[in-house]
């Protein structure tokens, strides 16, 4: 049975052009879902709109 | 005169300038050591010992000519293998890059050693790609502890933490992105300085992370420690992160200052989670001999750790993108994976964890105000057995490999400067991170060395050789 995140692997592989064999998938699958996991940690914090990144461009 | 394994680099410095042995001598008698014990602590991937004879011969030849010597005369020094080194390939412990092209120059760091008389003997292993915290690696073997050697080094630095915990050298340099010089000082049981974002040039070494990449040196002295960062200070145009506002700032001079008039706290929340008993009593022991008493949150450290896993997972996807696509059964299949999906996380969670990065920069910036230096521990436990892939924290399974940064990855994350100190608890060391405010490496060096004083911390020999 495919796993909720193996439509979305599939895009992103294809347009990134980054190969995934399917003996890769579920350790891939397993390190998005912990990437998500703590992307959707900084996500929720709620920052000011103003709020500039860590790194700032100088000219 | 021979040299002892344990001698120290100022030791070394002071009797090769003094005459009493040659810088030949100390270079004949680190690469007998390798000889002898790296093929059980699998630290070097190259030996550079003609090149180190040569520069030896050099350094005796000034002496005899009553040139003036630099502090670091005759010390041997080891570097990791991502730094460049003029003539071999920067393989940055991968195989992919052992197919570029030998380097023409050093980098800058080994230029500036070697200007203060120190001795490249050799390029060490580390985690492929420096994405790790174990020091294992799948194309050269791992780099092993010196203490017991069925234990990871630490990574990803590893190869130069099991190099100078098995006092092969008594300095060797690495980088630390997430950890990876304060992981294996603690494992490995020596002194690790990660200086300030931006301190030291990166110059010719070959990166991970460029937001958080960050290079410094390892030895089993606070002394040692402060020699190689001092010699290695100064501007570089060739690395864009590299400060042009502080200008030299030696430590050495200022070690011995008393820490009497420091209000030295300990790191709570995050960094009191997560622990084996050992980390407990590390942190415990430092505090208590610093009499520090006062327990100060930092806040959303937790949070810290995940955005700067984030940043990592997708710069480090970035940089070698191209690889993944060309070469991706060349890579440790382990950091293959995690490089894959750090390539697929949404554009919008790394922006959100750069501006969440400032916002934790503030608050840090807030709590030095009434701090100088913060204790925390370094990692979650002892060296773990090679190979181990889960520990268990706090009554929850984790993988070993991603998790034994979590106590450095916040600190890192807004590149404060920390020394790892190590405690010699039986029958394995293991270290914390004393952390100060951005460009105070000089207060995290003197506390460290206040410890040393005390006996708190210390180096302890490697066994079984």
């Amino acid at each position: 049975m495919a796993e909720p995140l193996d439509d979305y692997i599939d895009a992103v592989s294809k347009a990134l052009a980054l190969p995934v064999e399917e003996a890769w998938r579920p350790a891939v699958r397993a390190n998005l879902e912990v990437s998500l996991r703590l992307g959707r940690l900084v996500d929720e914090f709620a920052l000011p709109d103003d709020t500039e990144p860590a790194p700032i461009f100088t000219a | 005169m021979t040299t002892k394994p344990e001698m120290t680099a100022s030791e070394i410095a002071n009797a090769v300038a003094r005459g009493k042995m040659s810088a030949l001598d100390a270079t004949e008698a680190a690469l007998a050591r390798i000889k002898q014990r790296d093929t059980l602590l699998n630290s070097f991937t190259d030996v550079t010992a003609d090149r180190a004879r040569a520069k030896a011969r050099a350094i005796d030849a000034d002496i005899a000519a009553g040139k003036t010597v630099g502090p670091l005369a005759g010390v041997p020094f080891a570097v990791k293998n991502l730094f460049d080194v003029a003539g071999l390939p920067t393989r940055a412990g991968s195989k992919i890059n052992r197919d570029l092209a030998p380097s023409q120059r050093d980098a800058t760091l080994i230029e500036r050693l070697e200007a203060a008389g120190a001795v490249l003997v050799g390029a060490l292993n580390m985690g492929e790609y420096a994405y790790d915290f174990t020091g294992e690696n799948v194309h050269d073997g791992p780099s092993r502890n010196p203490h017991d050697i069925t234990r990871m080094a630490g990574g990803s630095s590893g190869g130069s933490g099991s190099a100078v915990g098995g006092a092969l050298v008594p300095i060797a340099l690495g980088s630390d992105t997430n950890g990876s010089i304060r992981v294996p000082s603690s494992f490995c049981g020596i002194f690790g300085l990660k200086p300030t974002y931006g301190r030291l040039s990166r110059a010719r070494s070959f990166p991970f992370v460029a937001s958080l990449d960050h290079l410094g040196p390892f030895a089993r002295s606070v002394t040692d420690l402060a020699l190689a960062y001092d010699a290695m200070q100064g501007p570089d145009a060739d690395d864009a992160a590299c400060t042009t506002t502080r200008g030299l700032e030696p430590t050495t001079p200022l070690l011995a200052n008393p820490v009497s008039d420091l209000r030295i706290a300990i790191a709570g929340g995050h960094f009191q989670k997560n622990l084996f008993p050992e980390a407990v009593e590390a942190v415990s022991r430092i505090a208590k001999a610093l009499g520090a008493t006062r327990v100060v949150d930092v806040p959303e450290a937790s949070r810290a750790r995940a955005a700067a896993y984030v940043i990592t997972t997708t710069e480090g996807a970035s940089l070698h993108l191209d690889r993944l696509r060309k070469r991706p059964n060349d890579f440790d299949p382990a950091v293959r994976d995690r490089l894959i999906a750090g390539a697929m996380v949404p554009a919008p969670l790394v922006d959100r964890a750069q501006k969440f990065r400032r916002w934790y920069r503030a608050q840090l910036a807030e709590i030095f105000k009434s701090v100088d230096v913060l204790i925390a521990p370094a990692t979650p436990c002892t060296a773990p057995k090679l190979g181990q892939v889960n520990f268990n924290l706090d009554g929850v399974e984790f993988p070993v490999r991603a998790n034994i940064g979590i106590h450095t990855q916040p600190i890192s994350f807004i590149g404060l400067p920390v020394v790892a100190v190590p405690v010699p608890l039986e029958p394995l060391p293991i270290g914390v991170q004393i952390i100060a405010a951005p460009w105070r490496e000089d207060i995290a060096l003197r506390v460290a060395h206040a410890l040393e004083k005390m006996g708190v911390v210390a180096a302890p020999s490697p066994k079984g050789f």
